[in-house]
C-alpha cells in the first residue's frame, strides 16, 4: 500500500516537475506506438473488410489464423524479429536492430491481427446489413470495401484503439528488439521493467501511472476528435 | 435511350438448400405500365423480383433482357436499407458511385429531398428517420439515378395510410415519366389502384399474367379468382 502511495507521489512529481527524462521516454513511447498503430491499421482494416465481403476457398482458414494470431506471444515475436534483424539474419544489412524502427516492426506484427480480427467482426455485421443494397447498386468490390470502411469508421476506431492498448503496454518484444537503450529505445514499459529490476518500486509505479494516464488521454483524445458519442452522428 | 424490354425468363428455377423456391417458370415482360405481382405468402414474389433484377442467382434457366444495362434498373426492398449516413448522403451515394459532378449531385439531392418532404431532415442520420421516411428515402435513392426499370418489393408494407398514399403518388408520377414499375404487394386495393398488368404467382410459378382490368373483373383461372376473393389459396 505504501509502495502504491509512493508511486502516486512519484508520478505526480515526475509530471509537475516536467521531468525531462520522463517526457523523452513518454514521447518515444507515443511515437513508436502511434507509428505502429497507423501502419497496422493501414494493413488490418482493409484486410478485415476484404475478408468480410469476399468469399474465397481458404477464407475460413485465413480468418481462423488471424484470430489465433491475436494471442501471439510478444516474446516470440521479439525473438523472431531479433533473428531476422540481427547481423547474421536476412535483414541484418539494414542495421535496424536496437532502433525504434525495430520496435515498430515488432509492434506492427503483434497488433495487426488484433485490429484485423475486430475490424472483420464489425465489418461482417455491416456487410450483412448492406449486402443487398450494394449488390443491387452494382458496386465494385473496391466501392463496397470503401463504403463499409467509411460507414463503419467508428467501429473501426474501436478496433484501432484495441490495437493501441495492446501496443502501448507491450514490453517483451520491444525489450528484445529495442534493447532498452537509454535515450534511444527506452520507452515507458521497458523503463518500468528496468526500475523494478533495480528495486525502485516507487519510480516504477510512478512510470506505470504515467503510462496508464497516457493511454487514457490518447483514447479520450481520439474519441473527442472523432466525435464518437456526439448525438446525430455515427 | 436503348430499349431494355422485353425481359424474358425461360425455365427459371431457383433452389435454396435443396428446396425449390421458384420455377421452373417462364415470363415475358414488355415495356408498359406498372406491373403488380400478387400471390400468397411464400409463393415466390420476392424471389421472382430479385431474379429479374439480377441479385438472385438462378439454379437453372435464363433471364434475358433485350438490352441489359444494370445501371438502368433499381430495386427497393421491403425493409428499407439505409446507409449509416445522413438522408442527403444516402441520396448522393448512387450518383457518387457513377461519378457525377458535385454540383449535379447537390442539385439532384435537393430536388429529391424536396420531392419526398425531407428537406428539413437532410442532415439527419437516415437510421433515425421513421419507417415511412426511410422507405421514401430508399425510393428516392433508387429513382435519383433515373432508372428505366424500378423493382419494388412490397414498398408500403407496414406503412400508415398517409405515407402509402404519398408513395403511390410518387410511383404514379414515376410511371407517367416513363420508368417501368414492377412491384409486389399484398394489398389488393393498392394492386387495383396501380396495376396495368397483373402477375399472379403461386407455388413458385407464374400462374397467370393478364391485363389488370381483366384480372380483377374476369379472372382467367379459378385460383386467381379465389385469391382475389380473399380465399386462402394453397
Amino acid at each position: 500500500m505504501v509502495d502504491i502511495l509512493d508511486g502516486l507521489i512519484a508520478a505526480f512529481w515526475l509530471v509537475v516537475t516536467f521531468d525531462a527524462e520522463l517526457w523523452d521516454i513518454s514521447l518515444r513511447s507515443l511515437r513508436v506506438t502511434l507509428t505502429a498503430l497507423v501502419i497496422a491499421s493501414v494493413i488490418a482494416i482493409p484486410l478485415g473488410t476484404f475478408l468480410a465481403v469476399q468469399r474465397f476457398r481458404y477464407r475460413r482458414f485465413v480468418i481462423s489464423m488471424i484470430n489465433a494470431l491475436m494471442g501471439l506471444p510478444p516474446v516470440v515475436v521479439g525473438l523472431v524479429v531479433y533473428i531476422l534483424l540481427s547481423r547474421s539474419g536476412p535483414f541484418g544489412v539494414l542495421d535496424l536492430l536496437f532502433t525504434p524502427t525495430a520496435m515498430i516492426i515488432a509492434q506492427v506484427i503483434i497488433i495487426t491481427p488484433v485490429i484485423a480480427s475486430i475490424a472483420h467482426q464489425s465489418m461482417r455485421e455491416l456487410w450483412a446489413e448492406y449486402h443487398d443494397l450494394l449488390i443491387s447498386l452494382n458496386t465494385t468490390k473496391r466501392q463496397r470495401i470503401m463504403t463499409l470502411i467509411w460507414d463503419g469508421r467508428r467501429n473501426l476506431l474501436t478496433a484501432a484503439l484495441a490495437g493501441f492498448g495492446r501496443a502501448i503496454g507491450e514490453v517483451g518484444a520491444i525489450m528484445i528488439v529495442g534493447g532498452n537503450i537509454d535515450n534511444v529505445t527506452r520507452v515507458l514499459t521497458t523503463a518500468i521493467a528496468l526500475e523494478t529490476g533495480k528495486g525502485d518500486f516507487a519510480l516504477a509505479l510512478g512510470l506505470g501511472f504515467v503510462l496508464i494516464g497516457l493511454a487514457i488521454f490518447v483514447n479520450l483524445a481520439i474519441h473527442t476528435l472523432s466525435q464518437t458519442e456526439r448525438e446525430g452522428r455515427w | 435511350m436503348t430499349q431494355m424490354f422485353p425481359l424474358t425468363l425461360s425455365k427459371v428455377l431457383v433452389r435454396r438448400s435443396g428446396k425449390v423456391v421458384i420455377g421452373p417458370t417462364d415470363l415475358v415482360l414488355d415495356a408498359g405500365g406498372p406491373t403488380i405481382i400478387i400471390g400468397p405468402n411464400g409463393a415466390g414474389k420476392t424471389t421472382l423480383l430479385r431474379v429479374m433484377h439480377g441479385i438472385e442467382r438462378v439454379t437453372s434457366g435464363a433471364v434475358t433482357w433485350h438490352h441489359d444495362d444494370t445501371a438502368q434498373h433499381a430495386f427497393v426492398f421491403q425493409s428499407p436499407i439505409v446507409l449509416r449516413r445522413s438522408a442527403a448522403d444516402n441520396l448522393a451515394y448512387p450518383l457518387r458511385l457513377l461519378g457525377y459532378p458535385k454540383a449535379e449531385i447537390a442539385q439532384a439531392v435537393d430536388h429529391w429531398l424536396n420531392r419526398i418532404g425531407l428537406t428539413e431532415r437532410a442532415g439527419s442520420p437516415a437510421t433515425r428517420l421513421s419507417g415511412g421516411e426511410r422507405q421514401k428515402l430508399a425510393i428516392a435513392r433508387a429513382l435519383i439515378r433515373k432508372p428505366q426499370v424500378l423493382f419494388l418489393d412490397e414498398p408500403c408494407a407496414n406503412l400508415d395510410g398517409h405515407t402509402t398514399r404519398e408513395i403511390e403518388a410518387l410511383l404514379q408520377e414515376t410511371s407517367a415519366a416513363g420508368t417501368r414499375l414492377v412491384m409486389s404487394t399484398h394489398d389488393m386495393g393498392q394492386a387495383r389502384r396501380l396495376a396495368q398488368e397483373l402477375i399472379f404467382v403461386l407455388h413458385g410459378k407464374v400462374h397467370d399474367v393478364s391485363n389488370a382490368d381483366v384480372a380483377f373483373t374476369r379472372p382467367q383461372t379459378k385460383e386467381l379468382a379465389a385469391f382475389l376473393r380473399g380465399d386462402i389459396v394453397t
